[in-house]
């Protein structure tokens, strides 16, 4: 709002793009459909990749989901990793860098492991998403596994300010919660349950009324669904129950390697805040 | 009257056999082995649905669209739900997946379509894991397959997970996303009905769209559109977000007063603070002021009221907020989603960020507000795709309804910038320290 503004990150001649008047090698040759005999490709990615490729009537496709596998494989879209995709898929790596470049999800530059997108719309940043972002950078500044980034729109402006780490939707956030998502994935535990979008229930208040119906769930249903009814009867929060996980120690965790399953482990393993979450993206 | 998210709470109503149990698949039962396509078709064109993602074009015309005959039809649906604000397709997609699949079924069944394609975002890990599961269980259960339930109809179903791009949101930037490439917008015509994804007849239908269809056909369509008005039929689940005390989705019967849903469902703003304005229909829908707030909620008055129902996202600003940090967001997002592919998209987008942060920074004229809003008219029916109407829309409605705050904001701006140390201002075109001296070449 003032008029000193921060400066302009300024390149070659002026310019703010880098890198645009370092010169091509026009003497050298596109490259080509890598050799898949001299392209060693992991087993698993391979075969991910020729699974998804199976489902479509054209093998390009698969482009996306082979993108998402070789970025959960290497960690981000390495050349490497692009060249491993082309292979299988037998694409250039131009054709798969260019799919990769267009998509907010994929980075083609080294990232840290896990992913936190702060949702900075408008619903979100209304309600303060922005010095969440801010907080968030601060509390990840200097830490190697947290990539921090804003996001538009996640679909979730129900929990606005909100944030997606991992792919699990926590909010609504304060200041504070900055510092406990990094806490929580640098001791890899499941990230801000109690405020995990996976547990609310509908704000419709007819719906509301209804789901009192349900009452406490059984244990049975209790471990095939997650979306709903985890609280006991007449607890008005959205919450699954207590999070004593958090509280553990690191010899305590040990010994008990999850916390207790008030949830779907048994159906949705993935999307627990744990290294799995993007194991099938 | 709930349809959509009746007892949409209950515990595991995500799985097969709670689904079915509640009556789930029935209505595939009964259109696949009582009606013929034809009835079916009938039943959805009576029942006088518009697709619930943003266009609002009637669900049976969508159909019917399609040429006949024996080849290879798809249906894509969209469920890439971007749209700044929206947020109902994830609850139906988390809740209740089996309702969108047998949706998907039932109008497959209609269109005469054997291969089917959920496009869902790729941010909706959790959402696609069910969604993932659920196909499988109805696969195994024969609902998905050649020859479901006995009758001739067969169908295959894939879920694809996008990977971020609000662009792919828009059907024919989708389906270009879908064969593996960026997600371009194509030229249209010609329509998806008629060369669409592999060049086939494509039916593109919203989550929320298709996820209605069981319920129609249990109803029939003639009693279906009872609900609602006559040209806005049926009910329709609404995002309500921003300031509101009590954000969520909720399904209202088309046509009834906007303020019910703000102020009667959510609660309105925080005590001693009022509505500023709104959007009704997302981010790319023109704001509305308080004083439209008894308007109607359905297609046909929110057109009328020169605004637009779209996706049926509600975003409430209160008078805390100034016109100005709600326009630089909502043309900072278009600007960062463009593809890039039309130039008065590319470069409407960007200028309007820019004339926005001259406002902010003190150095624009009241007269940048009517270049502002000669952009966005240059930029309305210019391209391949609406993202960029979809900005020119609200910001050319904040300009003319807000002029006079904007024109405070400009004059209070500048003001403020006389008073601070010029010395910080760095000249365009001159290198600072950040860059260092320039290469010498």
């Amino acid at each position: 709002m003032s008029a000193t503004r921060p400066p302009v990150p300024r390149f070659g001649h002026g310019s703010r793009v880098p890198g645009w008047d370092d010169a091509v090698d026009l003497t050298k040759d596109p490259a080509t459909v890598p050799d898949p005999a001299t392209t060693p490709v992991p087993a698993e990615l391979r075969e991910t990749i020729e699974a998804a490729m199976a489902k479509y009537p054209d093998r390009r496709s698969a482009a996306i989901p082979a993108l998402h596998a070789a970025q959960e494989v290497y960690g981000w879209c390495s050349p490497q990793a692009i060249d491993e995709v082309a292979s299988v898929m037998q694409l250039t790596p131009a054709y798969l860098t260019a799919v990769a470049t267009f998509y907010d999800m994929f980075s083609t530059v080294p990232k840290p492991r896990n992913d936190v997108y702060v949702c900075t719309n408008i619903s979100c940043s209304l309600l303060g998403a922005d010095a969440f972002f801010e907080a968030m950078l601060a509390a990840a500044e200097g830490n190697p596994n947290v990539n921090v980034k804003a996001f538009e729109c996640l679909g979730a402006c129900d929990i606005a300010p909100m944030a997606s780490v991992n792919g699990e939707y926590v909010g609504p956030l304060d200041l504070a919660d900055a510092e406990q998502i990094v806490a929580d994935l640098d001791a890899g535990h499941t990230v801000l349950e109690h405020k995990q979008l996976r547990y609310r229930r509908s704000a419709d208040p007819e719906v509301a009324e209804e789901a009192r119906d349900f009452g406490p769930p059984t244990r049975e249903v209790t471990d095939m669904a997650d979306t709903a009814g985890l609280g006991p009867e007449g607890d008005t929060e959205d919450r699954p129950g207590p999070t004593a996980a958090i509280e553990m120690t690191s010899e305590e965790l040990a010994d008990h390697p999850e916390p207790e399953p008030t949830t779907d482990q048994d159906q949705h393993p993935a999307g627990q805040g744990h290294e799995e979450a993007e194991k099938d993206q | 009257m709930k349809i959509l998210f009746d007892r949409i709470d209950e515990p595991g109503l995500n799985t097969l056999p709670v689904y079915e149990r509640r009556g789930g698949y029935q209505a595939l039962r009964k259109a696949l082995l009582e009606m013929t396509p034809e009835e079916v078709l009938g039943s959805l064109m009576d029942s006088g649905i518009r697709g619930r993602g943003g266009a609002g074009f009637q669900m049976g015309r969508k159909i019917s669209f399609l040429p006949h005959g024996d080849m290879d039809k798809y249906l894509v649906c969209n469920a890439d739900e971007s749209e700044p604000g929206t947020f109902k397709d994830r609850e139906i997609m988390q809740k209740s997946p089996h309702m969108l699949i047998e949706g998907i079924i039932i109008a497959s069944y209609a269109g005469g379509i054997s291969r089917t394609f959920i496009y869902i975002r790729g941010e909706y890990a959790h959402q696609a894991d069910i969604l993932e599961a659920a196909i499988a269980e109805a696969q195994e259960a024969g609902y998905i397959g050649d020859r479901i339930l006995g009758s001739d109809h067969s169908m295959s179903l894939v879920l694809h997970r996008g990977a971020g791009a609000y662009i792919c949101g828009e059907e024919t930037g989708l389906l270009d996303s879908l064969e593996g490439k960026r997600g371009n917008p194509r030229l249209k015509p010609p329509f998806p009905a008629i060369e669409g994804l592999y060049h086939g007849p494509t039916l593109i239908n919203n989550v929320e769209t298709l996820a209605t269809a069981p319920a129609i056909i249990r109803m029939g369509g003639k009693e279906y559109a009872k609900l609602g008005t006559e040209t806005s039929t049926g009910t329709k689940l609404v995002s309500v977000s921003g300031d509101v005390q009590r954000p969520g989705n909720y399904e209202i019967e088309l046509g009834i007063p906007s303020r019910d849903i703000i102020y009667g469902l959510c609660g309105g703003p925080d005590p001693g603070r009022e509505v500023k304005f709104w959007f009704p229909g997302g981010s790319s829908s023109p704001v509305l002021t308080k004083d439209d707030l008894d308007i109607p909620y359905d297609f046909d008055s929110m057109a009328k009221a020169g605004s637009m129902l779209g996706s049926g996202a509600i975003i409430v600003v209160d008078d805390t907020h100034t016109v100005l940090e709600v326009a630089l967001k909502v043309a900072k997002f278009y600007a960062h989603e463009s593809c890039g592919k039309c130039v008065p998209c590319r470069e409407g987008t960007n200028w309007t960020v820019k004339m926005l942060e001259r406002i902010q920074s003190g150095e624009a004229t009241p007269m940048d507000l009517d270049i502002m809003a000669s952009v966005q008219e240059q930029i309305i029916g210019n391209c391949l795709c609406v993202l960029g109407d979809a900005m020119a829309m609200p910001i050319g409605s904040m300009v003319e309804k807000f002029r006079s705050e904007l024109e405070d904001e400009i004059e209070a701006a500048r003001e403020r910038a006389e008073g601070a140390d010029l010395g910080d201002v760095i000249p365009i075109g001159v290198a600072d320290e950040h860059a260092g001296p320039f290469p010498v070449h």
